[in-house]
């Protein structure tokens, strides 16, 4: 007996030949497809092996080894291409620093990493330094007031800190590097990205057009992180103009800045005091008074 | 039969217009609405999705004939999901810039209708081969509407193709700005809709 199967509803009937109208969906005769050869053979394979596919115990055999093979299949090729994965991640953290301190396009990322970053530091908020070593590999839940990584760079004899940050914004996270000048207030370079903003909008937080209104900002005044993402700028020195139509993502990108450079507060202040050696000193501290 | 013969190339051809999965069947619509603001994505997105309609044919229709009826639909859904983290897995290990880029579109391939509708209606009841070039023919039907509406958007919506400026600075300079409206999901809808229209309008046996 032949299978007759309705392209439109899948209604299978059995017979000789295609009912005129389909008994669900009312469909012509013409939309009736034969289920032939296969069918055929179906019924070979299910006499020589004795199974009826249409029983309770095939079924779930069936499905447990497809579940079986699979699963063996994805744990496989997901623990093979683990250690190459990992080392994109790292290699891409790597390149976005980098892109912070305004490195694009190196052919050789890791090489020019390692000669630029100094040292992974960490460091807490009261801007004492924990560890001289090991911030790169602090992970980002990881993250707090004890325990904030700090990248000391080295870009053509000056010193930069870079500092890393996430945090929400429409869709899902974001994240980016600031790159701070040695005085330890005007922003050298940024870098930010997005795990979903929409395209176009907020995604726009990802392109050069945005973040080329960083460099030149004051982090922090009197005391206080200043530094934010606004709809009207009030304040030119510190306030970065958000993009229109990308409220909540600006928003998200706003509140990253204010809450991460709040714990590196105590250590980005103590930079600008002139370091203790004695020559230069009244010098420089009425500079640094003069930019804050 | 020839591996070209003309049934094959019939089930190569026919979803590219005359039953194009986004314009005819109007499957697929979910995600033609999300990644198409930029035209980069889109084709990204319009390639994988016929990479991956066009091996899970293949397995679905080698496997057709033991596939118990009453969990098909179960064995699709494996199916497609084990290549769709397949694919996303390879990406990041060997490209992994494209799959940050792609980001949660990967995932997304998974809900995309026309995987499970043309599981169903084509390579349960077809041979591997037949069932490859139905894949790719609905593939290509889809990442061709994709391409399209992405064009349009991206051109008005943002001023660029593929990220390059195509409106030159004087038409800014005389007033012109982009259209925002562009970059929002239900212009998407609008535009597919003028596409429907024009290809009814052309083809009369698809007017209802």
């Amino acid at each position: 007996m032949a299978k007759y199967v309705c392209k439109v509803c899948g209604y299978t009937h059995e017979g000789t030949e295609a009912p005129s109208v389909c008994p669900l969906c009312k469909a012509p005769a013409s939309e009736f497809e034969l289920v032939g050869g296969g069918e055929a053979q179906g019924d070979a394979k299910k006499a020589k092996k004795g199974f009826n596919t249409s029983s309770d115990a095939y079924a779930i055999i069936y499905a447990s080894i497809v579940v079986v093979i699979v699963a063996f299949l994805l744990a496989g090729v997901s623990s093979l291409l683990r250690p190459q994965q990992e080392e994109n991640i790292r290699l891409d953290k790597k390149k976005q620093i980098l892109a912070s301190l305004n490195i694009k396009n190196q052919p050789d990322a890791a090489a020019t990493y390692s000669e630029v970053v100094k040292q992974e530091a960490i460091i807490n908020n009261a801007g004492e330094v924990v560890a001289t070593e090991g911030g790169f590999d602090v992970a980002n839940d990881a993250i707090n007031d004890s325990n904030l990584p700090l990248y000391i760079c080295d870009v053509k004899g000056e010193t930069k800190y870079v500092i890393p940050m996430t945090g929400n914004g429409l869709w899902g996270g974001i994240w980016g590097y600031v790159a701070v000048n040695s005085d330890g207030n005007t922003i050298y370079g940024v870098y930010f990205s997005h795990a979903s903003e929409t395209p176009g909008l907020g995604a726009e937080i990802a392109g050069d057009k945005f973040q080329t209104r960083f460099p030149g900002k004051h982090i922090i005044a009197d005391g206080a992180v200043t530094l934010g993402v606004t709809k009207k700028v009030a304040n030119e020195e510190c306030e970065v103009n958000a993009i229109s139509g990308a409220t909540i993502t600006c928003n998200g990108v706003n509140d990253m800045l204010k809450n991460t450079m709040e714990g590196y507060k105590a250590y980005l202040v103590a930079l600008q005091k002139p370091i203790v050696e004695p020559a230069p000193a009244p010098a420089e501290e009425a500079q640094v008074t003069e930019e804050e | 039969m020839g591996l070209f013969s003309k049934k094959n190339m019939e089930a190569l051809n026919t979803p590219l217009l005359k039953e194009n999965p986004v314009t005819v069947q109007v499957l697929g619509i979910c995600s033609a609405l999300a990644v198409t603001s930029k035209l980069a994505p889109a084709i990204v997105m319009g390639l994988s999705v016929t990479i991956i309609v066009a091996m899970a044919n293949v397995i679905i229709s080698l496997i057709r004939n033991t596939i118990p009826s009453r969990i098909r639909i179960i064995i699709q859904l494996v199916v497609v999901a084990a290549l769709v983290t397949l694919v996303s897995e390879v990406l990041k290990a060997f490209a992994y810039d494209v799959s940050v880029q792609l980001s949660v579109y990967v995932g997304l391939i998974i809900t995309n209708c026309i995987l499970m509708g043309r599981l169903e209606a084509f390579a349960m009841q077809n041979k591997p081969w037949p069932s490859f070039l139905d894949g790719i023919g609905n593939g290509l039907g889809y990442a061709m509407i994709l391409v399209i509406v992405a064009i349009v958007r991206e051109i008005f919506g943002s001023g660029t193709l593929l990220d390059f400026p195509v409106i030159p600075q004087c038409v800014y300079d005389a007033g012109y700005i982009n259209n925002g409206l562009m970059l929002m999901a239900p212009m998407a809808f609008f535009l597919i809709a003028i596409v429907i229209w024009v290809q009814r309008a052309k083809d009369k046996s698809l007017q209802e």
